[in-house]
């Protein structure tokens, strides 16, 4: 299940949440804001998203890693709005019987999110500029 | 002529100065509001970099556009 969130991302409630799944080997990976991009000092983010297409798709993400891995558990939760370096802008967890499988489907299934879900990223640099992240 | 609902996010609502809008057209696919919309707000994001989705379910640009129908040009992902 995804879901987006307009508040620092509760990593401690979720890693609960994990505690519920007894499965053998859990995967979590945090995305966390960067301060930098490229030679600029990045003061915040804007995250942005489209909370039906972004849960659709993550499902369908699911779905394609289930066919290659035996899934036991996912959950994924994005920040959405204004983030400060440091903080968590998303929180993946990946849980298999198996220690490979779950670093694996994990890798998938974040690389699958960078690429597809519909959510944007627009930073906010120290010399007042902006830009929108992946913009052609 | 159809009556369609756009929503515009990030760098698109940008450059469009709106969230949405309602819109008269004539066309026929999804590509052909894309490209008018293009023209009318010169978006800089060819079609070739961007996804559609219509009514909540990721579409093809081929897919033809219907009255009531609410269209989402949705730009290169950059979550996580």
């Amino acid at each position: 299940m995804l879901t987006v969130t307009d508040q620092p991302i509760d990593t401690t409630a979720l890693r609960r949440e994990c505690a519920l799944h007894t499965a053998g080997a859990l995967v979590i990976f945090e995305g966390v804001v960067r301060d930098f991009h490229q030679a600029q000092k990045v003061l915040r983010l804007e995250y942005e998203a489209n909370p039906a297409l972004a849960a659709a798709e993550y499902e369908l993400i699911v779905q394609e890693a289930s066919r290659m891995y035996p899934l036991l558990w996912t959950r994924c939760v994005h920040r959405v709005g204004s983030a400060s370096p440091g903080e968590t802008a998303v929180w993946l967890g990946v849980a298999t019987a198996h220690r490979a499988q779950a670093f694996e489907a994990c890798r998938f299934i974040i690389d699958q999110i960078k690429e597809r879900l519909p959510v944007w990223k627009k930073e906010y640099y120290e010399n007042g500029e902006s830009g929108w992240i992946n913009a052609p | 002529m159809i009556t369609v609902r756009i929503d515009y996010v990030a760098m698109l609502r940008e450059q469009a100065g709106r969230a949405s809008e309602s819109r008269n057209t004539n066309a026929a696919t999804a590509e052909a509001v894309y490209r008018e919309t293009q023209a009318a707000y010169t978006f800089t994001i060819p079609v070739a970099a961007l996804r559609v989705a219509i009514n909540d379910r990721m579409a093809n640009w081929t897919d033809p556009v219907r009255d009531g129908d609410r269209l989402v040009f949705l730009p290169p992902s950059s979550g996580g």
